[in-house]
């Protein structure tokens, strides 16, 4: 017994050790945006900002293009989420619920199109863009973004969707539900961690993504946070508190949209819903 | 003969009814598919047309602003695979993804296997943590670590000196190729562990407990219950785990590009910034496309398995 319980405390402290080994990055970006710039540069490293300062966070949302950033991030992000919702889920019912012609192929292609590098496919695609006249505009990028958050998410909401047992929807028909009524009442919350991951995970592409961004935003106040960030350091590559504040910043929404979702993610992903 | 003609339309109709559910049956899907298709279509599978085809002209400024290529034929090709620095770069391209990949593969599952053995509140920790981690955006990170290992105050040079492992003060990890790779590896593979971990530990959460226990009961070996017994069952989720990984990590582009402040030395050169340079830096698209045609084969036949396996699950159902 006691043998038991002292192989869980070790345990334990190895968990503990790869806890503070994981987290300690992002501890030191937040400890480094509120101290003050002396305490930044010194040869001894402050472990923790005695006295916390805001100026950084200041100096960061002072800086140029910041609030156009905001602004064209939060566009364009919605816009994805939601779009790329609709599309793969029509997708998804088609290849879940129909047995057509052309099926397999098409699931190969929405496999495939992950493999292809989007590096590689960004000179193409810019021509492409170039003649359509979405260059520089934020409509291109969506429909970009939305074209690789798709693959995931059919093929995500496909395998929610076969998971969801025929005899389970029909029962509810049986039952007098409607082919509606059964869709609302049991599908949908069975889908619901698919969803989520769904949208968390266009959500996470269209905010994080930099190289589109990068390569055909070329107006300042058209870029995105990510642009922005990344051009930051290039202007001041050393002004570590104030870059360390903007990372924050742009950090912050995506971690509390995970950590929000976090019982989702962590146990429903691939949580068996439809075991019982 | 009313009896005949009564048999007669009855199942006629029946057919009618019949064959246009079908139709209905019939369009539907292509119907529901045609929004998400037309997207990809414009996207991804014209510029992937357009990019082979530009692999096989000669693609310049003055062909871009024409909007015309000459046909070359395979000279692109010719001209690259004659380049020993193209060699040198693929061969490069391959280390650094196998070893981000292992290491990403080993680790996660090594902190997956771990979450099962710890207390309650230790798991809840650290899976927050793993999903704090998992949140930090890839510029983001880039901005952290490059602040880290900076050459003068970086905390990364005061913490190894002090633990006596060397004389790291002023130490400009990028200075030399093997540490700049080293510093790309380990914050490639710290993103990525979080994504790995909580994925194998979701599918060692729907082992079942009796497997487990028979096995330990039989006098299996906690290493050889995880080969015989756990590792089978979630073969699955490692095969498409590790051709995710692979997929990622061979066409890294912007953790060097940004840490290095978009002027990478030719030391750092990755084929996908191989191909970004060629093409929008000195504005030869044409070979800047043979190269990303290399690429993408590359990672195609490193990715079959994934295709593969992702069929085989997807024809189980």
């Amino acid at each position: 017994m006691s043998r038991k319980r002292l192989r869980r405390v070790g345990w334990d402290a190895v968990g503990i050790l790869v806890l503070v080994v994981m987290v300690f990055p992002v501890y030191w970006m937040i400890s480094t945006a509120f101290k003050p710039g002396q305490k930044i540069l010194s040869y001894t490293p402050q472990w923790f900002p005695t006295h916390p300062v805001l100026s950084n966070f200041r100096d960061a949302m002072h800086q140029q293009f910041f609030w156009d950033a905001v602004k064209n991030t939060l566009i364009v992000t919605s816009a994805v989420v939601v779009l790329s919702l609709v599309l793969a889920f029509l997708a998804a019912l088609a290849l879940s619920k129909f047995r057509f012609y052309g099926r397999k192929p098409f699931i190969v292609v929405i496999l495939g199109v992950q493999m292809v590098p989007l590096a590689a496919l960004i000179i193409p695609l810019y021509i492409t863009m170039s003649r359509l006249g979405e260059v520089d505009k934020l409509s291109g990028v969506i429909v970009m973004y939305l074209t690789f958050a798709l693959p995931f998410a059919v093929w995500t909401l496909r395998g929610f969707l076969l998971g969801v047992p025929k005899e389970l929807e029909e029962s509810a028909m049986v039952d007098g539900a409607t082919r509606f009524g059964a869709f609302v009442r049991i599908l949908l919350p069975l889908l619901g961690p698919g969803l989520v991951a769904t949208s968390l995970f266009a959500f996470i592409l269209a905010w994080n993504e930099f190289i589109i961004a990068y390569v055909f935003l070329h107006t300042p106040q058209r870029q995105t946070l990510m642009v922005w960030l990344a051009s930051f350091t290039t202007l001041r590559g050393t002004d570590w508190g104030p870059l360390m504040a903007g990372a924050t910043l742009c950090a912050l929404p995506v971690v509390i949209f995970f950590l929000l979702v976090q019982r989702r993610i962590a146990f429903g992903l691939t949580a068996g819903a439809v075991k019982g | 003969m009313a009896s005949v003609a009564e048999s007669g339309y009855i199942p006629a109709s029946r057919r009618r009814r019949f064959s246009r559910r079908r139709v209905g049956q019939a369009t539907a899907p292509y119907v529901l598919l045609l929004p998400a298709a037309a997207v990809i279509g414009l996207v991804l599978a014209y510029p992937l047309y357009l990019l082979v085809r530009m692999s096989f002209e000669k693609y310049g400024l003055f062909e871009l602003i024409r909007h015309k290529g000459v046909w070359v034929g395979t000279a692109n090709y010719a001209s690259i695979f004659h380049d020993s620095e193209f060699w040198h770069v693929v061969l490069r391209t391959v280390a650094f993804t196998a070893a981000c990949v292992s290491l990403t593969m080993i680790l996660g599952t090594a902190i997956a296997l771990l979450l099962l053995q710890v207390s309650r509140w230790v798991r809840i920790a650290l899976t927050t943590g793993l999903v704090l981690v998992w949140s930090v955006p890839v510029i983001v990170a880039v901005n952290i670590w490059r602040w880290m290992v900076d050459y003068q105050f970086g905390v990364a040079n005061w913490t190894l000196t002090k633990l006596h492992l060397g004389n790291f003060q002023h130490h400009d990890w990028f200075a030399n190729p093997w540490t700049g790779f080293g510093v790309f590896t380990a914050l490639i593979v710290w993103g990525a562990i979080p994504f790995v971990t909580i994925t194998v530990y979701a599918g060692l959460a729907q082992v079942p407990n009796e497997l487990l226990e028979a096995a330990a009961i039989d006098g299996a070996k906690p290493w050889s219950i995880f080969r015989e017994v756990t590792f089978p069952l979630l073969k699955p989720i490692f095969v498409i785990l590790t051709s995710l990984s692979i997929i990622w990590d061979f066409q890294v582009f912007q953790q060097i590009w940004v840490m290095l402040d978009s002027r990478p030395s030719s030391d750092y050169y990755t084929m996908a910034i191989y191909a970004f340079h060629q093409s929008f830096q000195i504005s030869e698209y044409g070979l800047g496309a043979a190269i990303a045609v290399v690429m993408v084969f590359f990672m195609f036949v490193a990715t079959l398995f994934y295709l593969r396996q992702m069929l085989r699950t997807g024809e189980v159902y």
